[in-house]
């Protein structure tokens, strides 16, 4: 089969964008499973719940979804603050089998996506900008600002949490946390405190996913469940608790998702995610750049 | 008591409850009653996994769609009774766990976790795919109306369900009580020790997933017959998840009583809510009902009424 | 000829070596202690002879067979059993069920002897009889003392029935009184035919257990032999000065 140049190119230039858009949508994620290992599987849920604040406000005071994510970004911080409350005096202080904590952030996932099904319906929800719909060109790419305007926006976060992570000291104190919490009891640092806030600051990055997301495609509640084996497809692609692995996974796995929809059709894209998961789990559990 | 009394009581149990819904002559209560049952055994067989050896599966809808799927797939190819579909159905899903299992059980907990998951959605874009049993839009099962010497089908399926249910709460109870439980519960605990103890982990593990998985398939083997038409999004509904875990996890994880408590109770409840609100606030009740449990009651039902026990005779 | 022979085992994580090249054996019946500064290696070693941890160089002898391929399980059903540094009970089991574990899984599935449920439960008596821990064969182990939890780990390891037991850090954080009644126990066991190695930083208890010390620093044995000649080993000393 003779596959088209421009096709071929464009197919990659859409993986990456999507990539980097994916990047933003699982860095939550590193932080919370790769870094903290807490397993908090309902985080698409709450980017969905992101994308529908956006929703609300741009379609009732016609903000620009973006800006609205951030000035959730301390609201969705709270929050976070406050899930993880929850977790470590129910589960990780008593010490309670991880099966509930599991079954915990599982029933918020589907609580949050039945929720939102019971006040919104199942409709495809939209938000309205000006970046919506134009194009650039260059020769024979195309590059919608649909999705352009979302990936900088992304590697924009993704940097600003790198940077965070590796040039602070809350940022440090919070790779060490996973390596010895004994170290950082000895700087008088709290493990809990520190923990909760980065908990929190994953919590926070789904504020500005769940704007990106509702920018790139309409959204409905269920939307948040293809979301799960991405972002994790992604953590474990990238190697667990490795922020730069994540956007490098992230970019492949777009640029394979957009491969599999441009030359195979879009109904198999769902599995692609997956199916690397399972791949990686069973020959390369460390990630492909781990030990 | 011993296995074979066990089982004899349980039958005695199931037969009065049939006896009782044809008294009663409604058919809405076969229906109503089929669900019930149906999740009872779903139940059961998460919490076989799940709850005996602390492995979290969160792709129970793909187990049951499997069976479902098995039954829509004969149907088209060669059609076959339900019992035998049951057992194919069975035996395919419970390979599909042992594969699962075997992919990720060497890993930690999570990841088996989010493997589930995974299979799910990789299942079902499978089966959304694959015309020959209906792709995205379905296939319909036609059945008869009647059955021979039972009467209305719905009374076959019924009663179907109703052994299934007792052949899940028999093997349930029967692991719990035999050295096969024994080492499950040293895995729950502490696989490192357990393993220090010669506990061979892995191979139990595998045991547990095919045990638990197989019933799952067993279970959605007669839904396409129920519903007389299965398409992906139902047969994977996402409701079959929540539910199992939700109802072993509020009912009690430690033993078979749990799953069958949890089981009637929510199971109830969403028949109640679907009737009278709406089926999403039946689900969304699951979901606020497990999220309070996991919080306040670990043990759930169980768990309250022997700590209330306790409280009273200490 | 030796009971366990383990040679040139090495294992690194990343870019951390852990063990290097690893040389030792232990004769049946002797007593051997293993001691060596934090992060010396110790625990990995363990890891690595018990099956727990994947060595990635060198080979580990168990009764004149090479056990490289085993599984943690297995080797315990060979005779090689441990207890763990911090104790790791099976919380939702009694005391008794605890025991009960290594009889069901390790010496039944053994083969040859088949232990009846009434076997078991003398089995159980006797060796909670011998640790101190009869009266609280129904307890669940959270209802123990830190020195109880340490009894019932180093009863559950025998329970597998072992021909060598190694016992990881079995005395930390208890007292005086109760570091003698573990190190009394542990030499009772050696009468009774077990060969033992002991891990631990509790000096005292070393020395009056041993009639053999191997030091590991750094992931190297640097002295092995008899103990008041190694602990005057100026290499031992200075490792353990400059921690």
């Amino acid at each position: 089969m003779e596959i088209p140049y421009d096709l071929l190119i464009n197919a990659l230039v859409a993986g990456l964008l999507l990539g980097a858009f994916y990047a933003a949508v699982t860095v939550g994620i590193s932080i919370s499973f790769g870094i903290l290992d807490i397993v908090n599987i309902a985080h698409p849920g709450f980017i969905i719940l992101g994308s529908y604040i956006a929703y609300i406000v741009n379609t009732r005071l016609g903000v620009d979804p973006i800006l609205v994510s951030i000035v959730m970004l301390p609201v969705f911080y709270m929050f976070g603050a406050i899930v993880y409350q929850v977790y470590y005096h129910s589960f990780e202080k008593r010490g309670e089998d991880p099966l509930r904590g599991l079954a915990f952030f599982f029933g918020l996932l589907f609580v949050t996506e039945v929720a939102l099904v019971i006040v919104f319906g199942v409709d495809y929800r939209y938000v309205q900008a000006p970046y919506i719909g134009p194009s650039l060109k260059f020769g024979m790419v195309d590059l919608p600002l649909r999705m352009l305007v979302p990936a900088v926006v992304a590697l924009v976060l993704f940097l600003a949490l790198q940077l965070f992570l590796t040039r602070t000291f809350m940022g440090r104190a919070i790779m060490g946390v996973a390596q010895d919490q004994l170290a950082l009891r000895l700087v008088a640092a709290s493990p809990t405190r520190i923990k909760r806030s980065a908990f929190a600051i994953s919590m926070a990055t789904a504020a500005v996913a769940g704007a990106l997301l509702i920018i790139i495609q309409p959204v409905e509640p269920s939307v948040g469940r293809e979301y799960i084996g991405r972002v994790f497809a992604i953590c474990v692609l990238g190697g667990l608790g490795s922020i730069p692995g994540t956007l490098v996974g992230a970019m492949m796995l777009g640029v394979i998702e957009s491969f599999t929809s441009t030359f195979y059709g879009p109904s198999w894209a769902p599995a692609v995610a997956f199916g690397v998961l399972l791949l990686v789990l069973a020959f390369r559990p460390a990630g492909l750049f781990g030990r | 008591m011993r296995s074979s009394t066990f089982v004899l009581i349980c039958t005695a149990i199931a037969a009065a409850v049939f006896a009782l819904a044809r008294w009663y002559g409604n058919e809405y209560a076969f229906f109503a009653g089929y669900v019930v049952l149906q999740f009872i055994v779903l139940a059961t067989a998460w919490n076989i996994l799940g709850g005996y050896t602390g492995y979290v599966n969160f792709g129970s809808a793909a187990f049951f769609a499997v069976g479902a799927y098995t039954s829509i797939f004969f149907h088209k190819f060669y059609p076959l009774p339900i019992p035998v579909l049951i057992v194919l159905g069975g035996v395919l899903s419970g390979l599909i766990g042992l594969g699962m299992g075997y992919l990720t059980l060497r890993l930690r907990g999570a990841f088996f976790a989010i493997g589930t998951l995974a299979l799910a959605v990789v299942l079902q874009t499978l089966v959304t795919n694959w015309t020959y049993v209906g792709g995205a839009r379905g296939a319909y099962v036609l059945r008869p109306n009647e059955m021979e010497f039972i009467g209305p089908y719905i009374q076959y399926l019924f009663l179907l369900m109703l052994a299934l249910t007792v052949f899940a709460l028999s093997v349930a109870r029967g692991i719990e009580r035999s050295q096969l439980g024994y080492g499950f519960a040293t895995i729950r605990d502490d696989e490192l020790a357990a393993e220090a103890s010669g506990v061979p982990t892995l191979r139990l593990k595998l045991i547990a997933t095919t045990i638990s998985g197989g019933l799952m398939g067993m279970a959605g083997a007669p839904f396409p017959y129920y519903l007389g038409y299965v398409q992906p999004s139902s047969a994977f509904g996402l409701e079959y998840a929540v539910n199992a875990i939700a109802m072993p996890m509020i009912g009690g994880t430690t033993s078979w009583v749990g799953p069958l408590i949890g089981a009637i109770l929510l199971a109830t409840i969403q028949q109640w809510a679907t009737v009278t609100i709406s089926s999403e606030l039946g689900v969304l009740i699951v979901g606020v009902l497990l999220v309070g449990f996991v919080v306040l009651a670990p043990k759930g039902i169980v768990g309250l009424v022997g700590g209330w026990r306790r409280g009273r005779s200490g | 000829m030796a009971l366990l022979e383990v040679s040139g085992l090495g294992k690194r994580f990343g870019g951390f070596v852990a063990l290097d090249g690893i040389d030792f054996a232990v004769a049946a019946g002797e007593r051997v202690g293993l001691i060596g500064p934090n992060g010396s290696g110790k625990s990995t070693l363990v890891n690595c002879i018990c099956g727990t941890l994947a060595n990635d160089s060198g080979t580990v002898h168990f009764d004149g067979a090479p056990i490289g391929g085993f599984k943690a399980h297995q080797r315990t059903r060979l005779g090689l059993a441990r207890s763990f540094q911090l104790p790791r009970p099976f919380m939702s089991l009694t005391v008794a069920g605890n025991l009960r574990v290594p009889m069901v899984y390790t010496v039944n599935a053994r083969g040859g002897r088949h232990l009846s449920a009434a076997d078991i439960d003398a089995r159980c008596a006797e060796l909670l009889q011998l640790v101190g821990l009869a009266p609280k064969a129904d307890r669940f182990p959270r209802d123990l003392t830190q020195v109880e939890m340490r009894k019932l780990e180093l009863a559950r390891a025998m329970a597998a029935e072992p021909k060598l037991l190694i016992a990881d850090e079995a005395m930390a954080g208890l007292s005086q009184a109760e570091v003698s009644e573990i190190v009394a126990l542990l030499i009772d066991l050696n009468k009774r035919g077990i060969t033992i190695i002991l891990i631990e930083h509790i000096m005292r208890a070393v020395m009056s257990f041993s009639e053999r010390l191997v030091v590991l620093v750094s992931g190297k044995k640097i002295a092995d032999g008899r103990p008041d000649v190694v602990i005057q080993d100026p290499e031992v000393e200075r490792a353990y000065l400059g921690q």
